[in-house]
């Protein structure tokens, strides 16, 4: 992915040059309202990815700590419209999942999809229906399919599954299982 | 009873949590005990009385529901009357949902009313989950198209083109000019035959029942249409990665010219029947308002937060598949309410046919799908000529191909609002995680804050208003 080897590739050139510093290189975005976003969360990343065709897609990971706040900063910095919360199990990396929030700003023209890593054995995440209350049904999306626990939020039930499901579906772990049929051998269990 | 031991084992090991039943007696045998009916004259049973429990779904306590949380807040606009003298005896709460015909599918609003006034409203979805998100896991990209044309069945061709777009941002091909041009045309179609469904269950929902027919006679045109070109009515996966799965048939213009003629003329006679009725107006002007910035809040997008007075338009402001080539108007409304989104559909149903008109003219000469072989099959008369063609046509239908490792958005305007897809590959043939960001999940979200404080004959109206297709809310 493009946006994994550009700092990759500036180090390597660095190391060529002979002025590799032991400060590892933090990509400041040049945009100009995520830069002051960027100098007050030091601990965000940003990274931008340009596809072949359609508009930059800008993404930041923050460390959840961070995260009800850097949404409000996010917020009052013209990102006005929610879009979307959603969560990827990457079952074999660490940390397993991600939390993927989508923000719009409709006065700038431009997307901000923010990433949240957890760690499997403690999937849990801080709400953000505080600052846009449109999160609401989609962390309980997130919760119903993948376990992710918002903590914050009055009202985590499942919303898609039933009140009874045991499991979280989307998980990568959660098999998908079939329906015995009448002709024998096509039916594998579990 | 007694001769059933093995249900109670069962039920103590599976509500470990829940009260002990006294000896001697099993709670199959208490359940028996309850009655819902009672037979005059007998003595009184033991009433059922969780029967209407909401279980998990339970309204909160009125401190804690999120939605009344920020409506007192200063980010939206206070439009709630809640009333501390209110005496609870005095609300009801009734299901409406989720068989009833005007909930548009398998919604269910659970309301708060006192009297006929909604004080509450709480949709409850997934009645119609089918795990379409898991489903894409498992589907190669080539038949990933099967599976999202079926999320939101009024509108395929939109999630067709959401999807092979997302795919197309990881993958290195260039989609030709005339592929580009008939995304265009075949989706700009697609939202004139999606707003006339709705115009046709909106008609039906506030009482102009001949509008029910209307409205499906004049989407029959542009179904045959859609027929003709893919071979289905609904469902197509005509649009793939890649470009489209066909060429448009011959003779095609005259056929889009029929659409237009029919189309145009039911629009002005649908306009004189409803614009000055003044039993449409009342049941809609002023009803289901949403300011915009609750629309903002709340995700809600597309005609909804267009006719609140959002100026925003996917297809402007993030052009995609060389719409930004082509003149149209961006139509708004002032107010919000139900009235307005009536205005602002049946406009941008004249605005898709001024872009189709263009699409007609400028249609571009050359290949409907790009030759990148790795994506798209060879032409079915080289297979026999060419071992390469042989090879490409067998490693794409057995295995499909592969998408680099990546994550990507990207979002269309489809007829209810942003449809957005969020594809993460991870280098194989099939997606590791794809999740749909779909509008109508997010315009019922947004349902409680239009109806607060309406009557409950309001509720139709404005639910019919966001043209929600449930299969979209819940995938």
């Amino acid at each position: 992915m493009s946006e994994e080897t550009t700092p990759q590739e500036e180090l390597e050139a660095a190391e060529a040059e002979g002025v590799v510093e032991d400060v590892p290189v933090r990509d400041l975005p040049d945009d100009p309202i995520l830069a002051p976003l960027a100098e007050a969360f030091p601990d965000a990343t940003f990274t931008s990815f340009q596809p072949r065709s359609g508009p930059r897609q800008d993404t930041v990971t923050v460390p959840r700590d961070d995260l009800v706040a850097f949404v409000q900063a996010v917020h009052d910095a013209g990102f006005e419209t929610f879009v979307d919360v959603c969560g990827v199990d990457h079952l074999n990396r660490e940390p397993r999942y991600d939390v993927v929030i989508n923000l719009l700003s409709m006065e700038h023209v431009q997307r901000l999809i923010i990433k949240v890593g957890l760690p499997g054995d403690d999937p849990t995440i801080p709400s953000i229906t505080s600052v846009y209350a449109g999160a609401n049904f989609y962390e309980r999306e997130t919760w119903d399919l993948f376990g992710i626990v918002f903590e914050g939020h009055t009202d985590l039930t499942r919303i898609l599954l039933p009140d009874e499901w045991s499991g979280h579906p989307l998980r990568k772990n959660y098999n998908v299982g079939s329906v015995p049929v009448q002709f024998k051998g096509s039916h594998k269990s579990s | 009873m007694t001769d059933t031991p093995h249900i109670e084992e069962d039920a103590a090991v599976a509500s470990s949590d829940a009260p002990v039943e006294a000896a001697g007696e099993s709670a199959a045998a208490a359940r028996l005990r309850e009655h819902d009916v009672w037979v005059a004259g007998t003595e009184e049973p033991e009433w059922i009385a969780n029967a209407t429990d909401e279980g998990a779904q339970e309204m909160l306590p009125r401190d804690l529901d999120p939605a009344l949380q920020v409506q007192r807040g200063v980010v939206v606009d206070d439009d709630y009357l809640e009333e501390e003298t209110i005496v609870d005896d005095e609300r009801q709460i009734i299901n409406m949902g989720p068989q009833h015909p005007a909930t548009h599918g398998v919604l269910r609003l659970h309301m708060e009313l006192e009297g006929e006034t909604i004080r509450r409203v709480k949709p409850i979805i997934g009645y119609l989950h089918t795990g379409m998100e898991k489903t894409a896991e498992t589907l190669p990209y080539m038949a990933g198209g099967t599976n999202v044309t079926r999320m939101d069945y009024l509108s395929p061709l939109n999630n067709e083109l959401c999807f092979s777009l997302v795919v197309e941002q990881l993958l290195d091909v260039d989609i030709p000019p005339r592929a580009q041009a008939i995304r265009v045309l075949m989706t700009e179609l697609n939202r004139i035959s999606s707003h006339l469904i709705w115009l046709a269950t909106f008609g039906m929902d506030i009482g102009a029942l001949s509008m029910m027919i209307y409205g499906f006679r004049e989407r029959e045109s542009v179904l045959d249409f859609f027929e003709k070109v893919t071979g289905l009515r609904m469902n197509h996966n005509y649009i793939r990665p890649g470009g489209v799965a066909a060429d448009l048939p011959p003779g095609w213009e005259d056929d889009v010219e029929g659409i237009f003629d029919v189309v145009r003329a039911g629009l002005d006679d649908y306009q004189d029947l409803l614009n000055g009725n003044p039993i449409f107006l009342d049941r809609t002007q002023g009803v289901g308002v949403i300011t915009p910035a609750e629309a903002q809040q709340y995700g809600a997008t597309g005609p909804i937060a267009r006719a609140a007075g959002v100026n925003f338009d996917l297809r402007k402001a993030f052009p995609y598949s060389g719409i930004e080539n082509y003149e149209f108007d961006v139509p708004l409304g002032k107010h919000g309410d139900v009235f307005d989104r009536y205005l602002v559909r049946t406009e941008e149903i004249r605005q898709s046919i001024r872009i189709v008109e263009q699409v007609l003219e400028t249609m571009p000469a050359g290949d409907y799908r790009t030759d990148d072989r790795k994506v798209t099959p060879p032409p079915r008369k080289r297979i026999d000529e060419s071992m390469e063609a042989l090879i490409h046509h067998f490693k794409l239908f057995t295995e499909g191909f592969k998408v680099p490792v990546g994550e990507a958005y990207q979002a269309v305007e489809s007829p209810r609002g942003e449809l957005g897809m969020y594809l993460v590959s991870n280098g194989s043939a099939k997606p590791w995680r794809l999740h749909v960001r779909t509008p109508s999940f997010a315009t019922v979200q947004a349902l409680p804050v239009m109806l607060t404080d309406l009557i409950v004959a309001d509720v139709i109206a404005t639910l019919a208003s966001l043209d929600p297709v449930l299969g979209d809310v819940d995938r």
